[in-house]
């Protein structure tokens, strides 16, 4: 008996739910193919930063600028060159080969906080040929004076302002810190966004003992972060008008077809490729077809979203009611 | 018919944009002010522009200015077009090929922006001085004066040598012209293509050198027939006059613009004619027009066709009414008769004229860029007047030695009303020039207005001053002169309001804008006396904005640049203000668009829209109110020289001394660097005593000598400044002692470096060091008296520091201070920190270059003195050189202490033996020996005076050489890589007791980042737009092939320690020595405020590998000093642009690059590694020193 794998996620016909989310895997052109070879349905290229298109723009201009028509002898250091790309030029031209290399769509991603000038990046993204755009918001609000309001404002306002300037299906990964998420998600969507990644990692500064200093530390995702995202699909499955990715903690089989279950369109990985390799990707999707044939299942459609809060047996469960079941199993009766 | 075609650009891409249509060939070497030219054909043929022949030119650096001539030379004879571009002793190398190439008959142009030869002092600034020198070469020379008339003689060059065979100089002013920026008709192909016979084209190929039509070309002769050879030429020659003529005749038609070998202007019935060449023809144009204008009979003459100098058709130009004429010559030439120019006047007049020969008279003006005025002219008008004018004589200076100076009136003015005329004062680092060059271009290429730019630099390198003359005229703007009657001065830094007399350039109700952080109700009281005044007499309109606080929230830090260009246009209404803010974001978005660079486009719009809300008119009170005066010129207390003289060159008013204030040959004090304090910084360092482990890094790191440590006795604890704090030394080598780390706040430059490598943290907020940034503002005040205090404390005994030791070498006065080097430079640390080693005793032969300029430019030097007076001699021979120039001074030394030594032991019976024998037998070898030395010395000197024989006389002459003399050669890797290799390999050779020191930039670092052979595989620098190809030359590798040289290479921020003892073991050393310093710089485009970390990254990923090589060691003379690479090179080029822009523009070519360099790194390391396995045995001819330092990592 076959099963069909197919999923539709922001308008796109994706052969199987299995996506490599945004990570450096994706920006080598060879370990890309391997990608697709292993049965990936799509991949989201690595993100093209707000702060590293910033950076890159004016620590360049910086670096070319400085001590010129300042001393006669040496007006300037370097020589004149036309043909210089920033960085976001390079991402561009990656996606562009990147389309020409595979067959599977191929997901841009810009990751940013706020609106400016950066934002006309995601136009580029889409004349370059992606089939649709990734916009991953990563803000801490450390501004003691930004009410959550704010944030949410400036969440919502990019997302406005990117949806404008792009006319592909645009998913917006976020993080799970608001105060309600479900709510963030409608607006979210109201904004303009086709689909939703949930959830984004935050990378965390760590501090080394010896130099005092500061380190950016980002470590593998691991399984048990699987269950946030799988709560949060579960609860906005069938509620918002938009498509759901879960990332975060999908390493196995079993993990995508949880994701399913709840009521995602897509499950997302990455960390479990850099410790099983990209083979790993033909080994969960053909877990889930084993699963899917055990339990006869026809296709994805059929499964996706029957465990969502809105179709499980028991929907308090995903406000509530893990805790309390973890709380009767261990007493033996109900608190 | 091609369209006309007006741009707005300076005379060196003028003449490029000629050069590159013309040529299959350039062979080119960098030098002051010519370096654009090269430059610019490098990037366009590296872009693909192609020639009239429809090929793209092949632009090739060379190794020097001989080498390109060389080249060139060769690409001739092979049958190409070929051209190079040169000034000064650049051209002065070319001349042993020009004489060939023109003996030749071969048709070329070089072009040349003419600039000052190196005499008592070395100048990159604009005279004839070098193309006079190649008068007998038998080469054409053509000169342009506008910079339109640069450009269109650039081609009638190319269209005469072609018809006529001899080749042709195409000279134009330096700076003044080639770096004038103005609005010309741009020559199209076409036009170019029109004016280029390709029949000649072809003859020219088919003279070449051809197998398969062999000749022999290159003879030697003998005297039978070479007298004859030589004037066969002659009928060539005679030909040129007329073919140039032929050739401006046909331009003249094609084009529309008219010349004449000899262009007349002025009244036909002129009585006084000056005769002219180059930018000040259009100066006297002003003048003559404005005097004929006013009724007076005067005229000029503009000299087009200098060689063959055509007497006839100069005497045809020249009205017959004419009673005096005066040549003017941009050169001098001492013992002559007179000045070139003159010469050829008189002998031509003569020729014509007979015994009725007007009066002639000849006079020099303008040297090294000198201004030269319309009242300057005038005043030569009104000498030509009188009964006897001078015959000889100077115009623009102030003559009271010789009297030759003729009299003007300053205030003599041809500006027309209708002009603008508008001065600017700015900060290099504040971007106001750029700015600048682009309202030139915006009026120049967006409106039917005329435009015109001019740049004047300072000669320190950090914290720079900037002045822009624009001029925006309805007509074209003939005067090349600086704006001295501005209607508009802009003021871009308040540093400068009590630094800078600015308004004695404003004319009367001429509009002052200011940048001030004082609002418009404020910042009337922060202005000094002397400005309120000539604000309040001249009837000036004064304007603030606070362009700091724009261009912070624009995030655009210190580049408050088009906040004040936005300003000019709303004031000067040169264009409508809606116009002018449109085109201000066009240039913006064509300056950093293009480059990917959106979010720098925004900054620079956001910082253009706040400007004008930011900018306020100031109410200008009726009376003076300030209460404070203009602080111009040399600070504290200087001596009479340094306050009299160089005091008004620090006061920007050095134009004003005579003749009579200047050295006669040359030579001037050192260690007044100190008399100018240009407090140029807004941060400085302050310490913090209770963090500080007393390491002595910062002191080691400051590239300017503005922070310092000392160790001195506890008495000095008391008795300072009430803020003057003092804590115990912490090690054990002096115990009982006090210290304190101290900045100079009037000298720091602000670059942080100290901050970045200070090492102590501190425990309560680890941001915090044990020094600190903090404004100013803050702590000027107690600091200033702190360290006055701090410099009055004694240096320690330098006999019982411990000098091989980091902190202890820090507490050694350091004996060059304050340089102007860039903030942050990567080169003057090494210097400063081998002055506080041997300063006392050094002789340095300085190469010309980054080291030269902030080491010997007026008006001040960084080389100081010690408490007694004694500290480094320096001088500077030319660029190619320093290596011979040391080795002379070794020989002198050698030999003065031969000659003494014979005439102690002649008069041993006189001195007494135990002093001769001391004497002799003290080789100086330590600090102790040294101070016996000149004690000893001391001693015989005064022995010596007793007595009364000439032999006596004679020692005490020669005694100083008797304390032995610590001899470098300094310069940078295009010395020591290029230009001055084969004097260096010379010097290797000979095992003389030379210390070299290569400051290693991999890159000309002073005239603007060209490749040398030290540039790294990968990197791009100019002339290596495309990532330089080769790998870096192994200097030190080949200066140890010889076996005898001693040889260090260092890293500063990698392994100061090592570079310390690697340093004296060299000077140690009894033979060559050559110590090779990785010195970061801006031509890496890095950080150079961290960059010191960065070399502790070359040394761990194998770039740059710490070793030294010490022939002495007769075992194993060559150790690696630092571990086996693990470090990531990518990771080390990535954090550098000369690497990065590669891999932005041409990725493949970046990734394939670097892999070969990684892969040199490896071979080398190996190799390396064999090296310092084997053992050696030669033992050199250098002798060990008597101790011998150890020297490892």
């Amino acid at each position: 008996m076959s099963v069909d794998l197919s999923t539709k996620y922001l308008g796109l016909l994706l052969k199987n739910p299995l996506v490599v989310s945004a990570c450096p895997l994706t920006q080598k052109l060879d370990v890309l193919k391997q990608i697709e070879e292993a049965g990936a349905s799509a991949a989201v290229l690595p993100s093209l930063f707000e702060e590293q298109i910033q950076h890159e723009e004016v620590e360049i201009a910086k670096a070319r600028e400085f001590g010129t028509h300042s001393f006669a002898e040496a007006l300037t250091y370097f020589p004149e060159q036309d043909d210089y790309r920033a960085g976001p030029e390079s991402y561009l031209e990656f996606i562009e080969t990147a389309k020409k290399s595979v067959s599977m769509p191929v997901i841009a991603s810009l990751n940013g906080t706020s609106e400016g000038g950066w934002v006309r990046y995601a136009k580029l993204m889409q004349d370059a040929g992606a089939d649709a755009l990734e916009l991953n918001v990563y803000f801490i609000a450390a501004d003691l004076d930004m009410t959550a309001e704010d944030v949410e404002k400036q969440y919502l306002d990019l997302v406005r302002a990117v949806k404008q300037s792009v006319s592909i299906p645009l998913a917006v990964k976020v993080g799970a810190y608001f105060s309600s998420m479900g709510n963030m998600a409608k607006r979210l969507v109201a904004a303009g966004a086709d689909g939703l990644v949930l959830f984004n990692r935050f990378l965390q500064p760590d501090i080394d003992l010896d130099d005092l200093e500061t380190l950016p530390q980002l470590d593998l995702s691991t399984r048990s972060e699987l269950l946030k995202p799988l709560r949060w699909i579960a609860i906005l499955h069938g509620r918002i008008n938009a498509s759901l990715a879960l990332t975060s903690g999908l390493h196995e089989s079993t993990d995508l077809a949880k994701a399913l279950l709840a009521g995602a369109d897509v499950g997302m990985v990455a960390s479990v490729l850099y410790t099983q390799g990209i083979d790993h990707l033909s080994e969960i999707l053909s877990g889930l077809r084993r699963w899917m044939e055990e339990k006869e299942y026809d296709s994805v459609e059929q499964l996706k979203g029957s465990m969502s809060q809105e179709n499980c047996p028991d929907p308090a469960a995903f406000e509530r009611g893990n805790y309390m079941k973890a709380l009767v199993s261990f007493t033996g009766e109900a608190i | 018919m091609s369209e006309r075609r007006f741009v707005t650009i300076d005379g060196n891409e003028a003449t490029s944009a000629i050069a590159h249509l013309c040529n299959e060939v350039m062979a080119i070497y960098p030098i002051t002010p010519s370096s654009g030219m090269g430059e610019l054909t490098d990037a366009w043929a590296a872009a693909g522009r192609k020639n009239i022949f429809g090929a793209v030119p092949d632009v090739v650096e060379m190794q020097s200015e001989a080498g390109a001539a060389g080249a060139v030379h060769g690409s001739l004879q092979a049958g190409a077009l070929t051209s190079t571009f040169t000034a000064s002793q650049g051209l002065l190398l070319m001349i042993p090929n020009m004489f060939k190439i023109a003996g030749e008959l071969t048709p070329t142009v070089f072009h040349v922006s003419a600039r000052s030869i190196a005499t008592h002092a070395l100048s990159i600034f604009g005279d004839h001085s070098d193309v006079m020198c190649c008068r007998s070469t038998g080469w054409g020379m053509l000169a342009g004066g506008s910079i339109q008339e640069v450009h269109d003689m650039a081609l009638l060059a190319y269209a005469s040598t072609l018809e006529a065979r001899v080749p042709f100089l195409h000279f134009f002013d330096g700076f003044r012209s080639s770096h004038e920026v103005n609005k010309i008709e741009q020559l199209g192909e076409d036009k170019v293509r029109a004016m280029i016979d390709p029949e000649l084209v072809r003859a020219h190929r088919a003279r070449a050198l051809n197998p398969d039509a062999p000749v022999l070309r290159g003879t030697a002769q003998n005297p039978d027939v070479f007298f004859q050879a030589r004037e066969a030429c002659n009928p060539f020659y005679d030909k040129v006059p007329g073919i140039v003529q032929k050739q401006m005749d046909k331009f003249a038609k094609l084009v529309g613009r008219e010349y004449h070998l000899f262009d007349y202007v002025g009244a036909a019935d002129a009585d006084r004619v000056i005769v002219i060449m180059a930018s000040a023809c259009g100066v006297v144009e002003e003048a003559v027009e404005k005097m004929v204008a006013d009724g007076e009979k005067v005229g000029m003459i503009k000299v087009r066709l200098y060689r063959p100098f055509d007497g006839k058709a100069f005497g045809d130009a020249l009205p017959k009414s004419v009673k005096t004429v005066a040549a003017l010559d941009r050169t001098k030439e001492p013992g002559a008769l007179g000045e070139p120019l003159y010469q050829d006047v008189l002998t031509a007049l003569v020729e014509n004229n007979g015994s009725s020969t007007p009066n002639v008279i000849g006079g020099r003006y303008g040297l090294s860029s000198k201004e030269f005025t319309p009242a300057m002219a005038a005043g030569v008008f009104n000498e030509m007047k009188k009964a006897e004018p001078k015959r000889h004589f100077t115009v623009g200076i102030h003559d009271d030695v010789t009297h030759l100076s003729v009299d003007y009136d300053p205030s003599y003015s041809t500006e027309a009303d209708d002009v603008v005329r508008a001065v600017f004062f700015g900060l290099g680092s504040d971007g106001t020039v750029g700015a600048n060059r682009n309202s030139v271009k915006i009026v120049g290429e967006n409106t039917p207005l005329y435009a015109q730019g001019y740049f004047v630099y300072d000669s320190k390198k950090a914290g720079s001053v900037t002045v822009s003359h624009l001029r925006f005229s309805p007509r074209p703007i003939k005067g090349s002169y600086l704006v001295s009657k501005a209607n508009f001065v802009a003021c871009h830094q308040s540093v400068f309001i009590e630094k800078l007399d600015m308004l004695s350039l404003a004319h009367d109700g001429a509009a002052f804008l200011l940048n001030s952080t004082y609002g418009p109700e404020e910042v009337w009281d922060s202005l000094p006396i002397e400005t309120q005044e000539q604000i309040i007499r001249k009837k000036l309109k004064l304007y603030v904005v606070d362009a700091y606080e724009v261009a912070r929230k624009a995030q655009m830090g210190v580049r408050i640049n088009t906040v004040m260009q936005t300003c000019f246009f709303k004031l000067s209404g040169v264009l409508p203000e809606d116009e002018a803010i449109a085109h201000i974001k066009e240039a913006i978005q064509t300056t950093y668009g293009k480059k990917g660079g959106g979010t720098v486009v925004e900054r620079n719009f956001a910082a253009v829209d706040g400007a004008i809300e930011a900018l306020h008119e100031v109410k200008v009170p009726g009376k003076v109110t300030s209460k404070f005066h203009l602080n111009a010129g040399a600070q504290g207390n200087p001596p009479e020289f340094v306050k009299n003289v160089l005091g008004m060159m620090i006061a920007y008013r050095g134009d004003e001394l005579p003749v009579s204030a200047m050295p006669v040959d040359g030579t001037f004090p050192t260690a007044t660097m100190q008399y100018e304090k240009r407090s140029v910084a807004l941060d400085i360092p302050i310490w913090d005593p209770d963090v500080c482990i007393q390491c002595g890094i910062c002191s080691l790191v400051c590239p300017h000598a503005a922070i310092r440590m000392k160790a001195f006795d506890p008495k000095y604890a008391e008795g300072g400044p009430e803020d003057f704090v003092c804590v115990d030394w912490k090690g054990k080598e002096y115990p009982g002692m006090k210290t304190r780390v101290q900045v100079a706040p009037d000298d720091c430059t602000g670059c942080g470096v100290c901050i970045h490598s200070c090492p102590a943290k501190n425990r309560e907020v680890a941001k915090r060091k044990a020094i600190n940034m903090e404004p100013k503002r803050d702590h000027l005040d107690v600091e200033r008296k702190n360290y006055d205090y701090f410099l009055s404390i004694p240096d320690m005994d330098r006999a019982k520091v411990k000098a091989d030791t980091l902190k202890g070498s820090q507490l050694l006065r350091p004996l060059f201070e304050y340089s102007g080097a860039c903030a942050g430079c990567g080169e003057t640390p090494y210097v400063k920190l081998i002055t506080q080693f041997f300063g006392d005793r050094m002789i340095i032969g300085n190469a010309t270059g980054c080291s030269s300029i902030y080491g010997g430019n007026l008006p001040t030097t960084p080389y100081c003195v010690n408490a007694e007076g004694k500290g480094p001699t320096w001088s500077n021979s030319l660029f190619e050189d320093a290596g011979e120039f040391g080795f002379g001074f070794r020989l002198a030394i050698d030999q003065q202490i031969k000659y003494a030594s014979g005439l102690l032991r002649q008069l041993s019976s006189k001195i007494g033996d135990e002093l001769v024998t001391g004497l002799l037998e003290n080789e100086g070898r330590t600090e102790e020996e040294i101070a016996e030395q000149r004690r000893m010395v001391a001693q015989l000197k005064k022995k010596l005076a007793g007595l009364d024989a000439p032999e006596a006389k004679n020692l005490i002459a020669s005694a100083d050489f008797l304390i032995r003399r610590s001899v470098w050669s300094f310069g940078g890797d295009g010395w020591a890589y290029d230009i001055g290799y084969g004097g260096l390999d010379h010097m290797f050779a000979s095992g003389r007791d030379v210390n070299i020191l290569v400051l290693d930039t991999e890159v000309y670092s002073n005239t603007g980042g060209q490749a040398s052979k030290a540039t790294p595989r990968g990197a791009v620098a100019k002339f290596a737009a495309g990532g330089k190809p080769s790998g870096k030359k192994d200097l030190g590798l080949m200066a140890m092939v010889y076996g005898k040289v001693f040889v260090g290479q260092i890293a500063l921020g990698a392994n100061a320690p090592h570079a310390i003892r690697t340093i004296r073991a060299a000077e140690a050393y009894r033979g060559t020595s050559l110590l090779i310093a990785y010195a970061h710089c801006i031509g890496h485009g890095i950080n150079m405020t961290t960059a010191l970390s960065l070399q502790k990254e070359a040394v761990a990923c194998g770039y740059w590998p710490l070793y030294h090589f010490d022939p002495s060691d007769e075992e194993q003379p060559f150790h690696l000093d630092c571990k086996t690479p693990k470090g990531s090179y990518k990771e080390f080029i990535d954090q550098q642009a000369r690497f990065a822009i590669l891999a932005r523009s041409k990725p493949e070519e970046a990734q394939r690059l670097a892999n070969l360099a990684q892969q040199d790194i490896d071979r080398r390391w190996e190799f390396y590694s064999h090296l310092a396995e084997m053992t050696h045995g030669s033992g050199g001819n250098g002798q060990p020193a008597r101790e011998k330092e150890e020297v490892k990592g």
